[in-house]
């Protein structure tokens, strides 16, 4: 088959920036849609609140949106204190969220359909949690592996259960965000692709395109929501993990 | 404040995830499925899974991720927040200014109303002492005018007494000239007038 479905995740490479400690450090189209996705969205911010207007145009009111959407998710789930993270917490939807998007777009490159890209935001918001939690609470942060209230009895099988589950969090955040965008893509990829095989069938083939066709179709929109969905999930967990580092005792 | 905070943790965060993510979290994943797929296809390991292109991953995401985050929170987040808050600002102070004039409304109504009623009031007296005072006088007047009245009245009875006690005057005298000249007609002769009269008055009265 000529049209392989995992062709567009490869890394490609763009310049060679030479070698760091025997990696080879480059401007892939990972990096470059990386920083496509950061300039995108700064230049959306700006652009959007350019005019400062006390009625905000359509444009404002997106970035207004968002802005209210991820304080009210953080604030909602880490309460005033959670605040403090706030512009991490943006940043992180924010960068997910249109790195996604980027990665509807035909021959586009989708830079959180790479592991290590979201397992290394994973581990940041990981890290934040241990290093903020101890840094505010001591051993107190320990709380957060033994919930108040529980029998002495079964205590040792909580803390186990609590670890563990502390432990997969950032497998969990990384791997949804991943497989999501990965399975989506190879999905879509494999239903247009039978668009064109088929045709070339001739008549009969044209008719029978009709379906994975219209599968494209729907899918693409599904994508979209999934991708909203999985930027939103992303930043929901930040919160509730920050939450955490705030108060450990739950 | 709080982001000056908050960039410490995040940046050593950052720093101490690139080997963890780059050495063996990932790497165990590449031997099985990117094995895998090289046999199924023979070209190339499953892209997500090649480790020789994490470096290069990790080291733009944290330069572009690093530079999201502070543009975010030095920059656009800011300005965001001043945007809202002086819309809240704006509201709350729009709100507060009309609340103040709804309160000069009602107390220029509340005055309205109250000098209505002392108006009402007013004018209430005004006509009471006025129709009190016109009461007074049309009495005066009619009084006045009776007292006239009564006194033209009595000149006039005093004339009509005068005028009737005259004309019985006269009606006696005629009544003896009268009673003469029948008496004269009937008799003959002279009858002494003294006789008559007295004859007269007593039937008159009679």
């Amino acid at each position: 088959m000529a049209i392989d479905p995992i062709k567009q995740f490869e890394i490609k490479e763009i310049l060679s920036l030479g070698e760091i400690g025997g990696a080879d450090i480059a401007l892939t189209n990972s990096g470059l849609f990386m920083i496509l996705t950061t300039a995108a969205v700064t230049a959306f911010l700006m652009l959007a609140t350019s005019g400062r207007t006390l009625v905000p145009s359509r444009w404002q009111s997106i970035a207004e949106l968002c802005y209210e959407f991820v304080a009210k998710m953080l604030r909602d789930a880490a309460g005033t204190e959670g605040m403090r993270f706030f512009p991490f917490v943006f940043s992180l939807f924010m960068f997910v969220l249109f790195a996604n998007l980027f990665g509807m777009f035909p021959y586009f490159f989708t830079v959180t359909s790479h592991i290590v890209v979201t397992f290394a935001l994973a581990m940041l918001v990981i890290s934040t949690v241990i290093i903020y939690g101890c840094m505010k609470h001591g051993f107190g942060f320990l709380k957060l592996f033994a919930p108040e209230g529980v029998p002495a009895p079964i205590l040792p099988m909580v803390v186990v259960i609590e670890v563990i589950s502390f432990l997969s969090r950032p497998v969990s955040l990384s791997v949804r965000l991943f497989a999501n965008m990965l399975a989506g893509h190879i999905t879509l990829k494999v239903f247009a692709s039978f668009v064109v095989s088929m045709s070339a069938l001739g008549f009969a083939g044209w008719l029978g395109a009709i379906l994975p066709l219209t599968m494209t179709v729907a899918m693409t929109a599904l994508e979209f929501l999934v991708s909203f969905l999985q930027a939103y999930v992303f930043a929901v967990l930040t919160c509730m993990y920050l939450n955490d580092a705030l108060h450990p005792s739950h | 404040m709080a982001q000056d905070q908050e960039t410490g943790p995040r940046t050593e965060a950052e720093g101490a995830l690139e080997p963890v993510a780059a050495g063996q979290g990932a790497e165990t994943l590449h031997t099985e499925t990117g094995a895998a797929y090289k046999a199924e296809d023979g070209g190339g390991t499953f892209p997500p899974f090649d480790p020789s292109t994490y470096p290069s991953q990790l080291l733009w995401l944290a330069i572009t991720f690093g530079l999201l985050y502070y543009l975010m929170s030095k920059v656009a987040l800011p300005r965001i927040s001043d945007i809202l808050e002086v819309r809240r600002d704006r509201i709350a102070d729009d709100i507060a200014e009309a609340e103040r004039l709804k309160r000069e409304t009602d107390d220029a109504i509340a005055a309205y109303e109250q000098a209505l009623a002392e108006a009402k009031s007013k004018a209430h007296a005004i006509a009471q002492d006025t129709r009190k005072s016109i009461g007074t006088e049309i009495e005066e007047k009619r009084k006045a005018i009776d007292a006239e009245n009564a006194e033209k009245m009595a000149e006039a009875e005093k004339r009509i007494d005068a005028t009737r006690e005259t004309a019985l005057e006269n009606v006696s005298e005629i009544a003896v000239d009268a009673t003469q000249a029948i008496v004269k007609q009937l008799i003959g002769g002279r009858t002494a007038k003294k006789d008559i009269e007295a004859a007269v008055s007593s039937a008159l009265r009679g």
